[in-house]
């Protein structure tokens, strides 16, 4: 056997997961810094701040937050790009998974399921999202991003994001482990229910975090609701906190 | 005082799918039979009671009784298995049985999973490659191999081939070209056999595409519904590092 390896398929299969991966950390990330407003609207403009480098550079930069909206966006472009492969491609083929998933009842086949549907659903719910960081970055902080979420009714799409979000990314991280994890033969049992374990404590634990931190953006969302549009100033809102 | 319990006895409801290819004027279609249940009874031992006591046309195929040939399995209540190896005390009143999928039907329960494997087995090119085979001599001694790699190499040579983690993959069911965890077993096996001069580009060769390592997603219905409990998910994602590393 002489012939070029073809390491397309390996590179393909490598870059789906990475991506994956960097898009999970990514998403866990974020939950800390959007529910820095469960600290307070002073907590969740230092953490705007930073974002924007204005920590960094005296003065803010919100092209910095397109930037960074942006490599996310490509990185899930690639994602979705890579993930589609595996997507069922024929009525045939969704009819015998279907028929399959609906025979074996076996939870990793189903959340696989889960997983496409929620993919698919990330395609719309995350794209919304970005767009509207990357179009509008300056248009984030405790008054501006709860008067988007309230007045402007994006806690529908955050509600469905939160959601939709953490279970694929939950499930992402456990098939991963099981994809490439170095486990001995002996061992697999007890780590895949270890890693299952785990990944639904932090699916939960995320889920939380994200309400708690909704629900605090649509009060504050409600209370600032006669002033939509006026930016927090700690100067002048930070007393009456 | 008698103390130990007597279960009552069931009667069971089994269900099966019949239907006969070679037979244009049969459809598929499902056929019911009562089978009384008996102690430690198998289902491949209330096959045989409706084979001989009521419908001798049934079709299933069986050669050891004993979890090894391979030949019985077929879809329990949904899920493949082994007849021989599923007791009839694990299973509801009503039984549903159907033939192994993904493999050509021969009729009834009885499916042709040989010609699956060996179709597969010489894709895969499943056998001990080296040069001078041809000028062996078998009546040398072999060489010694550790204890260890032996015991390693005949974990995954329990592999009996019967189709189940074929039945059990999504992946397989959706993608006829996939190689499956059994025929992904079979390389890692070849790969660990020292006697085997491939190297990992010639596994890649033969597995290192979407209908071998990369196609598998990852479902676990194959380590899940293995009847040999083969350690399958580890060595799927250990030939998938090998084969990226390669």
């Amino acid at each position: 056997m002489q012939h070029t390896l073809n390491r397309w398929p390996a590179r393909l299969d490598l870059l789906q997961s990475l991506s994956g991966l960097l898009l999970v950390l990514f998403i866990w990330g974020h939950m800390f810094f959007e529910s820095s407003i469960l600290l307070g609207k002073d907590a969740m403009l230092w953490v705007t701040k930073m974002f924007e480098g204005e920590h960094l550079f005296g003065q803010p930069y919100p092209l910095l937050v397109s930037a960074a909206a942006a490599i996310v966006f490509l990185l899930i472009a690639l994602h979705a790009l890579l993930a589609l492969r595996k997507f069922p491609a024929s009525y045939r083929q969704y009819q015998r998974l279907n028929q399959h998933v609906g025979s074996i009842r076996h939870l990793d086949t189903t959340l696989w399921v889960v997983q496409v549907i929620t993919g698919f659903l990330l395609f719309f719910l995350a794209s919304v999202h970005l767009l509207v960081v990357m179009v509008q970055p300056d248009n984030i902080g405790p008054y501006a991003s709860s008067d988007r979420i309230w007045s402007g009714r994006f806690w529908i799409l955050y509600a469905f994001l939160l959601l939709v979000v953490h279970v694929h990314a939950g499930i992402g991280i456990y098939r991963l482990a099981m994809k490439w994890g170095p486990f001995s033969a002996a061992t697999s049992g007890l780590w895949r229910g270890r890693i299952k374990l785990t990944v639904y404590c932090i699916v939960a634990f995320y889920l939380c975090l994200g309400t708690a931190s909704l629900v605090t953006y649509m009060r504050i969302g409600a209370e600032h609701a006669p002033y939509a549009g006026e930016r927090y100033d700690p100067a002048i809102h930070g007393a009456a906190r | 005082m008698n103390t130990i319990p007597v279960r009552q006895q069931r009667t069971l409801n089994i269900n099966v799918l019949r239907h006969n290819p070679h037979d244009p004027e049969s459809t598929p279609r499902m056929q019911a039979f009562e089978v009384e249940e008996a102690d430690a009874m198998t289902l491949f031992v209330a096959l045989n009671l409706i084979r001989e006591e009521q419908d001798p046309s049934l079709q299933f195929d069986f050669v050891c009784r004993a979890g090894i040939c391979g030949s019985c399995g077929m879809i329990i209540n949904g899920r493949p298995g082994l007849a021989c190896r599923t007791l009839t005390r694990d299973l509801p009143d009503t039984i549903t049985l159907a033939p192994l999928p993904g493999f050509e039907l021969i009729a009834d329960l009885s499916v042709n999973t040989g010609k699956w494997m060996r179709g597969m087995a010489e894709r895969l090119e499943t056998w001990v490659h080296a040069e001078g085979l041809e000028q062996l001599d078998l009546d040398v001694m072999e060489a010694p191999m550790e204890p260890a790699l032996a015991q390693q190499l005949y974990e995954l040579e329990r592999c009996i081939e019967c189709g189940c983690c074929i039945a059990a993959c999504g992946t397989a069911q959706m993608r006829e070209d996939f190689a499956g965890a059994v025929g992904l077993n079979q390389i890692t096996r070849f790969r660990l056999d020292p006697r085997d001069q491939r190297s990992d580009a010639d596994f890649y060769q033969l597995v290192g595409d979407d209908s071998g390592v990369f196609g598998c997603m990852t479902l676990l219905g194959c380590e899940d519904m293995c009847p040999k409990d083969l350690p399958l998910a580890t060595q799927i994602a250990f030939l998938r590092r090998r084969m990226v590393a390669t």
